[in-house]
This record gives C-alpha cells, sequence and structure tokens, in this order.
C-alpha cells in the first residue's frame, strides 16, 4: 500500500478511494444496516461478503442513493480532487464525481442495441464516446460482433459483460459490482473474474458483492464480511481464506467430509 | 368488374384514411407511452391536451385567420407549453405518490380541462376553414384539401419522430430512461431533469395528433380527445408499455386494422360506429398471445 504525504508532511494512514464510515440504511421501517464501515484502498478489488439477507447489496444502494433511506459518511477520493461525501448527491452525480455501478439484476437497457447501451454510458464530453467505445471493446472483445445485436437477444455472461462495459463508459476509478456471477453458468462466472482482474489492472478500483465467496476472494486483495446489517471478519483475502472461523461461518462446504450412511 | 374496381379503389381510399387515422394514434400514443415510461403516469388527460390542441389550432386557422403550417407550429407550441407548466405545478411536487395517485390525478385534471373548453368555447360543433366539398385526385386516392393536410402531417411527423428517437442524444436518453430508469440514474442521466423533454415531446405531438383529428373528423367539440382516450391507452399497451417504437408502430397497425375492416369484402364491413370495438378485439387478441405488445418484451418487474 503506498502511503502517501498530504501538504505539511503529515502521513495519511492509507490511500483509500472510498471510505465508508458508521452506514446506517433502511427500507421504509425496515433497518437493514445498523451501521457499517468499510474501506477501498485506491487500486484495488475488495470483496464484500456474508449471507443472503446481511446487508451487502443494500450498502451498495446506500452508497449511490438508490430507493433507501442512509446516514453516515460515505467518503470518495478521486485521484487529484477534493474528498466529496458521496451520501449528499443524487446517483447521477455519483456517476459525474467517478464512480460506477453495475446492479445484480436489470444492468442493461434490453430495448436498445448494445452500441446504444455503451453510447448511454458515455457521459461529459459526447466527442469522446467513439473513442471510449473502441478502448472498452478492447477491454472485453467479445462485444466486438455484438454491437449491433439488441440488447435483450444477449445470452447471461455476455449481458453480464455488457453491463460492466456500460459502466466502463463513464471511465470511472472506482468500479462497483453486485454479484457478477448471479446466475451465470460455472465456465461463464470464471470468465467474469478475469474481465474484473483485467479491469483492476488498468487502474479501476473493484467494490464487488458475490455470493462464490471463495472465488471472489481469489481475485480479491482485501476482503469484508457483513452479517446482519453488521461487519463481522475482515481482512487481507490470503488470511481470511485461511482463517478457521471464517471457514466454519462463511467458507464452509470445501473441507467438509462427504457424510456416508 | 365495375364493382371490383370499385372496391380495390375503396380498399385504398382506407388504407390511406387508416394511415392518416394511424399517424394520430401513433403520434398521441408515442407521447403517452414516453410519459408513462419515463414519468410513471398513466396520463388519462392525454385526449383533452389534444382537444386543447385542436382548439388552439381553430382559434388560429379560423379566427385569426393565419395558414395551416403556422397554424399547425403555433398548436404545437401551445400544447407543449400547456404539458410543460402543467409538469412543473401539478405533477412534478406530487411525483413518489405512486402511479395510481398520479394517474387519477390526471383523470380530475382532464376532467377540468374538457369542462373549461366548455365553458370557454362552448359545446357547439367547430370546423376549420377548409373546402369541405373539394376534392384532390392523387392518382390513386382522391383526398378533401383537409385529408391531404393530415396526410402530409402523418408522413412528416411520424419519421421525423421515429428518427428523433432513433438517432438524437435526446431520443436514445428518452428510450433508454423509459427502458431501465435506475441503470439511467446510474449511467449519468438525470431521470428527473429528462421530465421537461419529456412533456414538450408529448405535449408538442399531442396538439399535433388533436388539430390532426379534428381535421380528420370534420367537425370537433371538446369531447374530441377524450373520445380517443382509450384507443391512445390501447396504442400504448399495443407496442410495449414504455416502447417508444412499439408505440409509433401499434398506432399505425391500429389505424388501418380499423379503417379496413369497414371494406365491405371485409365479412361485409365492420359499421363504423363499431371500429373501436375492432380495435379493442385487437387489444384481446394481442394480450392473449402476446401480452408484452408488438415489440415489448417480457417484464420480470
Amino acid at each position: 500500500m503506498p502511503v502517501s504525504y498530504a501538504e505539511g508532511g503529515a502521513a495519511i494512514v492509507s490511500d483509500t478511494i472510498l471510505s465508508v464510515s458508521d452506514v446506517r440504511a433502511r427500507y421504509g421501517d425496515e433497518h437493514i444496516l445498523k451501521g457499517v464501515s468499510i474501506d477501498v484502498p485506491r487500486g484495488s478489488i475488495v470483496a464484500l461478503l456474508g449471507p443472503n439477507g446481511s446487508g451487502k447489496s443494500t450498502l451498495l444502494k446506500a452508497i449511490y442513493g438508490l430507493n433507501v433511506k442512509r446516514s453516515g459518511t460515505i467518503l470518495f477520493r478521486p485521484q487529484g480532487r477534493e474528498a466529496v461525501d458521496l451520501l449528499r448527491l443524487k446517483p447521477h452525480e455519483v456517476t459525474a464525481h467517478g464512480v460506477n455501478l453495475v446492479p445484480q439484476l436489470a444492468n442493461i437497457f434490453p430495448d436498445l442495441s448494445v452500441y446504444e447501451n455503451l453510447e448511454i454510458g458515455s457521459i461529459g464530453d459526447r466527442k469522446r464516446t467513439v473513442e471510449r467505445i473502441e478502448r472498452v471493446v478492447g477491454v472485453l472483445p467479445l462485444l466486438r460482433h455484438l454491437l449491433r445485436r439488441r440488447a435483450a437477444t444477449l445470452s447471461g455472461g455476455q449481458r453480464q459483460t455488457l453491463g460492466i462495459a456500460r459502466a466502463l463508459m463513464s471511465e470511472p476509478e472506482l468500479l462497483i459490482l453486485d454479484e457478477p456471477s448471479a446466475g451465470l453458468a460455472p465456465n461463464i462466472v470464471d470468465g467474469v473474474f478475469a474481465q474484473v482482474q483485467e479491469i483492476n489492472r488498468r487502474g479501476v478500483s473493484l467494490l464487488i458483492v458475490e455470493q462464490k465467496a471463495r472465488q471472489c476472494l481469489a481475485i480479491a486483495h482485501y476482503g469484508y464480511v457483513l452479517d446482519q446489517g453488521r461487519n463481522q471478519i475482515d481482512g487481507p483475502s490470503a488470511r481470511l481464506l485461511e482463517d478457521p472461523e471464517m471457514i466454519r461461518l462463511y467458507l464452509g462446504a470445501r473441507r467438509r467430509q462427504p457424510e456416508s450412511h | 368488374m365495375l364493382n371490383e374496381w370499385h372496391m380495390g379503389s375503396l380498399l385504398l381510399q382506407l388504407i390511406y384514411n387508416g394511415l392518416v387515422e394511424g399517424a394520430i394514434l401513433a403520434l398521441t400514443g408515442l407521447g403517452a407511452t414516453l410519459v408513462w415510461g419515463i414519468q410513471r403516469v398513466a396520463n388519462f388527460a392525454h385526449g383533452d391536451y389534444m382537444t386543447l390542441g385542436a382548439y388552439v389550432a381553430f382559434l388560429l386557422d379560423v379566427t385569426w385567420s393565419t395558414n395551416p403550417v403556422v397554424a399547425a407550429i403555433g398548436t404545437v407550441v401551445a400544447t407543449a407549453a400547456l404539458a410543460v407548466g402543467l409538469h412543473f405545478i401539478l405533477l412534478r411536487p406530487l411525483r413518489g405518490r405512486g402511479l395510481v395517485a398520479l394517474s387519477l390525478i390526471t383523470v380530475g385534471l382532464g376532467l377540468v380541462l374538457r369542462n373549461a373548453l366548455f365553458l370557454v368555447a362552448g359545446s357547439q360543433p367547430r370546423q376549420y376553414a377548409f373546402n369541405q366539398t373539394a376534392v384532390i385526385d392523387l392518382g390513386f386516392v382522391r383526398v378533401a384539401p383537409a385529408e391531404l393536410w393530415t396526410g402530409i402531417a402523418a408522413i412528416t411527423a411520424v419519421p421525423a419522430v421515429a428518427a428523433m428517437l432513433a438517432w438524437t442524444p435526446l431520443g436514445k436518453t428518452m428510450r433508454a430512461v423509459a427502458d431501465n430508469r435506475d441503470l439511467a440514474e446510474i449511467s449519468g442521466i438525470d431521470t428527473d431533469g429528462i421530465g421537461l423533454y419529456v412533456w414538450i415531446v408529448a405535449g408538442a405531438l399531442a396538439g399535433l395528433g388533436g388539430a390532426m383529428l379534428a381535421l380528420v373528423q370534420g367537425t370537433f367539440d371538446p369531447n374530441l380527445g377524450f373520445n380517443v382516450l382509450f384507443l391512445i391507452l390501447t396504442v400504448v399497451v399495443l407496442g410495449g408499455i414504455g416502447n417508444a417504437f412499439g408505440a409509433l408502430l401499434g398506432g399505425l397497425v391500429l389505424g388501418v386494422v380499423m379503417e379496413v375492416s369497414t371494406w365491405p369484402p371485409f365479412f361485409g364491413g365492420v359499421p363504423t360506429q363499431y371500429q373501436p370495438v375492432v380495435g379493442f378485439v385487437v387489444l384481446i387478441l394481442l394480450l392473449m398471445f402476446r401480452p408484452q405488445g408488438i415489440l415489448g418484451r417480457a417484464r420480470v418487474l
């Protein structure tokens, strides 16, 4: 982790692109998050894990301000610009600051063509749209021969790739993925995780919610486990994969002996 | 032999009329579908926006004797302004109250507009300053001057609107918001701010459609648009709710089917007053066999 120094020489403990502090979130009277804190170091992949209903997806919605009441602090620190509290912003403003999100479901515009999906993803200077599409297709080449297709006709894996490509069109510094592997066949899931690593190699920080904890930790640098709306365990991925409590509670299965009758 | 020739010529005439009526339904249905898909309002006042357009056109055409093109432009501007005004004054402050509450408010809004027109303009039938008896021979069909103007409006407006939706940034943005609102917002689109443009388009097209409908009918009164409201909502459903191209196609198909159904060789021809029944039969059949609409897709929602 590079330690950066602010003017005057005071050390900033770590260079985090996203700091979520004590965030609470609710739908109506249903309190889902009861005080969650996570940090995403710049340039890293962070896995956000936990059982169903633990509040993982709600945290993503809270970061983006989508259909959820929230409180706390969510500081986003774009490179070379002032930090901004995402809690004060509307979703489209969050995107304008350099974040993007690929929701779990409904992550494409089905009635639009693949090319139009990418065009819609482009923000700011429209003249750069074509150049951006070229670059994004370079990162995710399987889209190249699909550009004219109506997005509704794509397969599950192609949709997921298009969802990620659409998000990359805004050239985000932080990309948030909500269960990118959901509903995909195992061989396709490997492909999606490979795409995630490729995007990270190009300098994008990633925050990923996943059910497939082992696979996600295998590509992540750091992991957080949420349970019942609170932080449970966190640490570097390598350590989490070895942690006995982590294995017993959240990774399970792999090491269990098959029961014989 | 003579009869066959007559029937063929009549069929062409019916198809022409059907395309003009279809264009009216397509343009107004497109506005309603965009409003529904983007603003989450089933606008039951849409027919009354049309009526208002017809009266503004009457004011310009008859009272002030401007030429038809100026009258059409003035009408479109006036109804767009009305729609935008009501968006900011009435509908926008109430957003977030849910589809049902907002839609019921538009029922009341339509009632108020309709009765205001009865109060101001009176209930007597009106007609534009076109010669109703003159006939222009276009070779394949013979049309009255009013029909010629509506035909011209139809073949200009429908392709223009389709091109706007297909190729302009605004058109693509509106289709994206109607398709997946949350994802549009995540993609950096101010989905609240787009409401202004949606109402401009919907209001302008309602005004144009209203003036065209009044021309096609010959005479009209303040019930003009309300009488076709359910056909417009049919177009919205036919096309696949929120699907702009679907609404254009659905409107044209519905217009042609309703007109052609009166052709005598078609089971003796459906009596004119039962045309709307044909429209709703089409709707029911479609909902039975293709519930997502012509161009719609099955929604998980």
